[in-house]
């Protein structure tokens, strides 16, 4: 594997370690329509919040489309799914956001 | 430190990243030292590489890759970026309607002035880019703004930087602590990781120069700019700084900026910055 | 109307290089454009270098082609101060022509 593969591979690990925490293991039981919409309001927000901090990743936007498109068609269990996966996607990017802000000096050239 | 521990113990051939969280002095300075930075950029690069002669490495990956340097040689004698280059001189030398032209936005009647940019605008106290400096002679002559990331801003910049080939980048970050203080946001966002991908420009182009990322051949940073704007097969056509930022933000799945926002310019600035002294070369013709 | 074609002809007397680079769109008709249509096809369909009333050089071109291609190949005889024709056509019937003096 060449080195940017294997620096790819370290980034993945790191981010599905933060993803793990910061999306809850749950099931969708029973989907609903309020389900749906709690779940696409909190992701909504985080990443408002994301885009406050300068920091949205373009997967979050893709995941939100996609939990809106499910609801549309009335796929409920589909678009809390895609929605809590939005949520998870800008709360990791937040807190990239947050610990780049002393990371970055460790990639510094002195 | 959370990142750089989650390295060291999972890949241990990460030697050289671990090298760098090891040696971290304690804490940063407060006031930053551009020069000190330059001369560390170069020799970082200089060391990695000393085969490579100083000026060639605004040559990319033509300076590391014997074969795509043959190409590109060959292909330099009769380059893609000829009709681009035409028009961007034609672009510059027509008037404006009100009869005015970009020769009287500028010093020395725009030519040979690139390598002179970005600079730091003490009046506003924010850095001006070449492209934004022609935005705004544009629209100072009642012209409407060109998009700063489509062909014709790119055929523009590819003249200017014409007419200064072989010319030394020459930026100035004047003691202002207004410019330094644009200078480390630069620097700051060359650094900082971003996207899903979780890559900062520093992840390709210091970690990784020569390495091959899919197809393509990491070009080092040092010297990066001084090929702008670049034909790139992959586009088809000519593409300028703030295409290449935006694309690339996008790339690793991080949403970009607005093309010309004040931390792309500043990006810009470092950048350019920490190549003075190299020649420019553009425009450039990339794959 | 400027020419698309750029051409250069160098000879040593027995062998004439002959580089040029066109500009063309060479759309394949596969690929979508802002508008989120397909942009139809357009693309050269044949090259052709003639010196001295002889073709030395045709290409039989297709949506394989990138934009703005590059061509360089080298045929035997040529002299200097001798014409190059390059001509060529495109799947729209335009066509374009350019005479240059081989060095």
């Amino acid at each position: 594997m060449s080195m940017i593969e294997a620096k790819l591979r370290i980034s993945m690990f790191s981010l599905v370690a933060v993803l793990l925490i910061a999306s809850p293991a749950s099931a969708p039981a029973g989907s609903s329509e309020t389900e749906f919409k709690a779940a696409y309001a909190a992701a909504e927000a985080a990443d408002k919040e994301a885009g406050r901090l300068r920091n949205q990743w373009t997967v979050t936007a893709a995941a939100l489309a996609a939990a809106k498109r499910a609801a549309d068609k009335g796929d409920f269990d589909q678009a809390i799914s895609s929605a809590k996966e939005a949520e998870a996607l800008a709360k990791a990017s937040i807190f990239q956001a947050a610990s780049e802000k002393e990371a970055w000096k460790q990639l510094e050239i002195r | 430190m959370v990142f750089c521990l989650a390295r060291s113990r999972v890949y241990l051939a990460v030697a050289a990243f671990a090298a760098l969280c090891a040696t971290q002095p304690a804490g940063a300075s407060d006031k930053p030292d551009p020069a000190a930075d330059a001369k560390a950029f170069r020799n970082y690069f200089v060391k990695k590489f000393p085969n490579v002669k100083l000026e060639d490495f605004v040559n990319g990956p033509y300076a590391l890759d014997q074969d795509m340097r043959r190409q590109w040689e060959e292909k330099e004698q009769f380059p893609p970026y000829e009709f681009s280059l035409e028009k961007g001189k034609e672009m510059f030398t027509k008037p404006f309607r009100n009869g005015k032209r970009y020769a009287d936005c500028f010093p020395d009647q725009g030519i040979g002035i690139r390598q002179n940019y970005p600079y730091f605008d003490s009046n506003e106290g924010k850095v001006i880019t070449l492209e934004l400096a022609l935005n705004r002679c544009r629209e100072a002559n009642g012209e409407a703004p060109l998009s700063y990331v489509d062909d014709e801003m790119a055929a523009l910049t590819a003249y200017m930087a014409f007419t200064s080939r072989g010319k030394p980048f020459d930026i100035k970050v004047p003691d202002d602590p207004r410019a330094l203080e644009a200078y480390q946001n630069g620097k700051r966002n060359f650094y900082t990781r971003r996207g899903q991908l979780n890559f900062s420009c520093a992840t390709c182009h210091v970690q990784n120069p020569g390495e091959r990322m899919r197809a393509e051949v990491l070009a080092p940073a040092l010297g990066i700019l001084n090929a702008m704007p670049i034909y790139r097969s992959e586009w088809g056509g000519m593409g300028t700084i703030s295409r290449r930022f935006t694309t690339c933000n996008s790339q690793i799945r991080g949403v970009p900026l607005d093309p010309q926002d004040e931390d792309y310019r500043d990006l810009e600035y470092f950048l350019s910055y920490v190549s003075n002294g190299l020649p420019i070369s553009g425009p450039g013709a990339r794959p | 109307m400027a020419s698309t074609i750029r051409v250069r002809a160098i000879t040593n007397g027995e062998i004439t290089e002959v580089q040029t680079l066109i500009q063309h769109p060479m759309d394949s008709g596969f690929i979508k454009g802002e508008n989120g249509e397909l942009t139809p096809a357009h693309f050269i369909r044949e090259l052709t270098f003639e010196h001295d009333g002889r073709i030395v050089f045709v290409a039989d071109w297709g949506t394989a082609v990138s934009k703005d291609p590059y061509v360089k190949f080298s045929f035997k005889g040529g002299n200097k101060g001798g014409d190059l024709k390059v001509s060529w056509i495109d799947n729209k019937g335009k066509t374009d022509a350019t005479i240059v003096k081989i060095q």
